[in-house]
């Protein structure tokens, strides 16, 4: 059976003046035990589907199933056997954290004692500050708490939806560490993130922009659809060299990555020689140029422009 | 940049809560025309340290000049020479494009014309003609945070301060937004920003890291890179930023 099946999912938001699609024919399947990344910036879509999925909304058009179960016929069953992390801090803020915690287990007939295992490894780090109000606790552990009330009646599938999102990376580094830990327990993940780099984390993942999915596959394989040459160029001056190397003939595009500028050219010959002594005109003496793979980052802003 | 010209110079500022430092003793500089990069892990001290610099915090001690004005004398007049955005406050979403200019505009203190005339070429530049008269809520997240950081700077001020400017905005707008920074950086604005893409970290002239309320290191990201012996920005951040002790 398969985790999650999406078919043409369609859902629309009017306002008095306008129609926005937020999810525009978006079909996709999860598979049992996966970790699925859906990837794209704010206003991608993703938060509906989560939406959609929980059963918290319901689609214009389309079909979707998790685990088998239908979101609007068996919605109550939906429920029980969900684990939902939304992306804004929703637990209770006057709560302290193991009143959160009791709160969640006991609406779903369980104790936070008989499924203590599951969550133990990320709520020994919140265990000094059991008595404290959630409201009072940083970013960082306001969302170890959120993860383990989803998890409290143990879940056959998580959706967390942008759980790293403001969050430094030493503590989104150790988030995805305890991912893999409950993936290896069997449970299926559906997670979303503007974080390219986090998209080599997961089995497979959806990268999606204004409500469409452009590409789903393995991180390698759509890395490896490419299909281009890509090359590192660095100098001493880097924001003349990208106004350079955007200016030159034969560059189909350029942009910044960190300390380098990742240069890919139109489909016509080209050579680096001919690009060096290019940039040695416009007064980059010491430029390097260095063929590199491409990362997720570099497929998702190649796809954009298609 | 220019080196010549500090226009923030900090001595040992320290703020306390209780006895809780959430900034402790901090001290560094920052040129004319120059992108700095204020990284640190969450709860580290960076809003705080911020807030200290905006001259909406008062410190419990220490110096620091922003813009050639005393952090405790001169708050109002800090304000007047900075501009500031964040990713939660930017703009206001029930205005027009053109009525968060004329607000904005008003409250850096520029007079009518002023207003008119920069107002103008900032819809020119951003081409945004046709949208000039719609209600910023309608605007792409992507286009919010261009117009936001373009409004940040409408008064030319010396320092503009970013708090997280690119949360959550697509890959092709962030870039296009580092082009906005190195513009006005290229122009002799001061650009003080803080960020979690650690790649971005790396188009800054020099950055902090701040591990519990102390500047634990500040540099080129290249000397940076060299001094601890790591291949990316993300890898000397992870390195100091580990050794936390903070609970949060």
């Amino acid at each position: 059976m398969k985790a999650v099946v999406l078919e043409n999912i369609v859902k629309t938001y009017k306002t008095k003046k306008s129609t926005v699609t937020a999810v525009d024919d978006v079909s996709f399947s999860v598979e049992e035990g996966e970790l699925f990344g859906l990837i794209g910036p704010d206003g991608a879509g993703k938060t509906s589907i989560f939406r959609i999925l929980t059963t918290l909304l319901l689609a214009d058009k389309g079909s979707a199933k998790v685990l088998g179960l239908d979101v609007v016929d068996d919605y109550k069953k939906i429920r029980d056997i969900v684990g939902y992390m939304p992306g804004k801090f929703s637990l209770y803020t006057d709560l302290t954290v193991e009143e959160n915690l009791e709160f969640f287990a006991t609406i779903f007939n369980t104790t936070i004692k008989e499924n203590y295992d599951l969550v133990a490894d990320i709520y020994k780090q919140l265990e000094p500050f059991k008595t404290r109000r959630a409201g009072k606790l940083s970013g960082g552990m306001k969302q170890k708490l959120a993860l383990s009330c989803a998890l409290i009646h143990k879940p056959k599938i998580l959706f967390l939806d942008e759980p790293t999102t403001g969050v430094d990376p030493v503590s989104r580094k150790e988030f995805w560490e305890m991912l893999k830990r409950l993936k290896a327990q069997g449970i299926s993940i559906l997670v979303s993130t503007p974080y390219m780099d986090e998209a080599k984390l997961c089995d497979r993942i959806a990268l999606i922009q204004n409500g469409k999915i452009m590409k789903i596959d393995t991180p390698q394989n759509i890395v490896n659809q490419f299909g281009k040459n890509l090359y590192a160029v660095h100098s001493e001056k880097m924001f003349n060299l990208l106004n350079d190397l955007r200016d030159y003939k034969k560059t189909e595009s350029c942009y910044a990555f960190g300390e380098n500028h990742h240069l890919s050219m139109k489909d016509e010959e080209y050579n680096l020689d001919e690009i060096k002594s290019y940039l040695e005109e416009k007064g980059h003496r010491r430029a390097t140029i260095k063929k590199i793979d491409p990362g997720i980052e570099d497929c998702f802003m190649q796809l954009m422009k298609k | 940049m220019n080196k010549n010209e500090i226009v923030i110079k900090t001595d040992k500022l320290t703020k306390k809560f209780g006895d809780f430092v959430a900034a402790n003793e901090i001290t560094f500089e920052v040129y004319k025309g120059e992108i700095f990069g204020f990284l640190g892990a969450n709860g580290a001290g960076k809003t705080t340290a911020m807030k200290m610099l905006i001259g909406i915090s008062k410190p419990s001690f220490g110096k620091a000049n922003i813009a050639g004005f005393d952090i405790y004398k001169e708050t109002e007049k800090i304000k007047k020479s900075i501009g500031y955005m964040s990713q939660k406050f930017s703009l206001y979403e029930d205005l027009t494009i053109r009525e968060n200019i004329q607000f904005f505009g008003g409250v850096y203190g520029l007079n009518d014309n002023e207003i008119v005339s920069a107002g103008n070429k900032l819809i020119d530049k951003l081409g945004l003609h046709d949208e000039a008269d719609k209600l910023v809520g309608s605007l792409p997240l992507g286009w919010k945070q261009k117009l936001s950081f373009s409004i940040a700077i409408l008064h030319n001020p010396k320092i503009v301060f970013l708090d997280e400017p690119t949360g959550g905005v697509d890959p092709i707008t962030r870039r296009q937004f580092w082009d906005m920074i190195y513009e006005a950086a290229d122009n002799g604005i001061t650009v003080f920003v803080t960020t979690h893409y650690m790649d971005e970290a790396e188009y800054c002239h020099r950055v902090s890291i701040m591990v519990d309320g102390v500047i634990k290191a500040l540099d080129s990201p290249e000397q940076l890179k060299k001094h601890y012996n790591a291949e990316s920005m993300d890898e000397v951040f992870l390195m100091l930023a580990r050794s936390a002790k903070r609970g949060e």
